[in-house]
């Protein structure tokens, strides 16, 4: 106990301060949680497509965080110009038919340099519509090709509000074009929104998806 | 060794519990890793603060520990009045920057007189299969308030598998007094890894300004 005492005085001030000798990274194992260290973002959970149909977030979406962040990794379908798309479940993932209005528009190049455009694209929003919004259209299955890019969901709790999204994707589209697509809108329902599923419009998808909460 | 006690135990509480005093930054710096804890998802990996600089170049920290990385600019002020704010990248750690891209861009501008609005697509400002350095702002003014700030994501650049995307976004106080919000995506065009990304203006130095790289915690 004596050396005990002498070696920790000596990682101590002399103003009762503890010196770093006296705190290693061992010491600090037992802590799980830095509450007011973080960054303001955690990730919740990831999940990676391998030919999957679908994949969908059914925990971790809850009050705990007012926005979610969505982050999409080199999304790749194995069928050629298919759309992604995503739809939310008030029932835990039992049904993804949460009635939606949205805007979509895009800003396209294509490799040859020949054409750009940038505008509204009445084919891919939605109106009051339980359907499946398109994030991204026309993916290419080439090899190297695929899309990547973030969805935010605003407090998806909420029994007040209706549910807000924003979504900014960068792909390569089938016919060798780069395309940026932006989607915004909200699930028109009070009701608390609490998982979400993501899919091509037809085939399967590689791709990874991350989940991330914001404070 | 009485005064060090009677100090520590001024650090204490009757509980046994150690005060705020007892800990400081330096009780703390021989900590490199909570094992069990995250002090966060967003990890600075570097900074990097122009002066003067011809260009700022990242050529550590862009690898497979990230699946996204995120570059944030803090009032990048040019040298020289109306340059454009570029980049390009690099699969040689640096060696050169040259990278085949397309991309697109888009802007949306105001007028600090509200003369002029508008929301546009912008072909001087996109790549078309171009080895050139990108412009992701353009027209940044030099005056002594003037500059300009935003980010850019980088999605996996370490893939042998798929293109390298990206997406952009800065406000900037142009050179003519308008406020102006550049959209900018795109991919690098090859399947080697990307592993540098350089910074510069088409013209003169980048006087002043921050750079910082994050990584995006996977797991």
């Amino acid at each position: 106990m004596g050396a005990i005492a002498r070696n920790a005085a000596n990682n101590i001030t002399t103003a009762g301060v503890f010196t770093s000798g006296a705190i290693t990274n061992s010491s600090v194992t037992g802590i799980t949680v830095l509450a007011n260290a973080s960054d303001g973002i955690t990730l919740i959970s990831s999940q990676t497509a391998s030919n999957s149909a679908s994949l969908s977030f059914t925990s971790g979406l809850d009050s705990t965080y007012k926005a979610y962040k969505f982050v999409f990794v080199n999304i790749a379908p194995r069928t050629d110009a298919v759309k992604f798309t995503f739809n939310l479940s008030t029932d835990a993932g039992s049904n993804y038919n949460v009635t939606k209005t949205s805007t979509f528009f895009a800003v396209e190049h294509t490799e040859s340099g020949a054409s750009s455009a940038l505008g509204y694209d009445s084919g891919q929003d939605l109106a009051q519509s339980t359907a499946f919004q398109v994030l991204a259209y026309e993916l290419g299955n080439g090899a190297d090709e695929s899309s990547s890019g973030s969805l935010q969901l605003f407090n998806p709790s909420s029994t007040t509000y209706v549910k807000h999204w924003i979504s900014s994707i960068s792909g390569l589209q089938y016919t060798n074009v780069s395309y940026n697509w932006f989607t915004a809108g909200y699930g028109n329902t009070t009701s608390a929104v609490n998982a979400i599923s993501f899919q091509m419009t037809s085939g399967n998808f590689d791709g990874t998806i991350y989940l991330y909460g914001i404070k | 060794m009485g005064s060090i006690t009677r100090s520590l135990a001024n650090n204490i509480t009757t509980s046994g519990v150690i005060l705020p005093a007892g800990i400081t930054n330096a009780s703390v710096s021989a900590v490199t890793s909570f094992a069990n804890a995250s002090a966060g998802t967003l990890v600075l990996l570097s900074t990097q603060t122009a002066s003067a600089s011809a260009t700022i170049s990242f050529t550590t920290g862009l690898d497979s520990t990230y699946d996204e990385y995120i570059f944030k600019f803090i009032n990048i002020h040019p040298a020289t009045d109306a340059a454009r704010w570029t980049f390009q990248g690099s699969t040689d750690g640096g060696s050169n920057y040259g990278i085949t891209m397309t991309t697109t861009a888009f802007a949306a501008v105001h007028l600090e007189d509200d003369t002029v609005t508008s929301l546009a697509y912008n072909t001087a400002q996109d790549l078309a299969q171009s080895t050139s350095f990108k412009q992701l702002v353009r027209e940044v003014g030099n005056a002594n308030d003037e500059s300009s700030s935003g980010t850019l994501q980088l999605f996996n650049p370490a893939s042998t598998t798929y293109v390298k995307h990206f997406i952009s976004r800065f406000s900037d106080c142009q050179e003519n007094n308008a406020a102006r919000d550049d959209f900018t995506a795109g991919y690098f065009n090859t399947t080697s890894a990307i592993n540098a990304v350089q910074f510069k203006f088409d013209t003169g130095n980048i006087d002043d300004g921050i750079i910082k790289l994050y990584g995006v915690k996977k797991s």
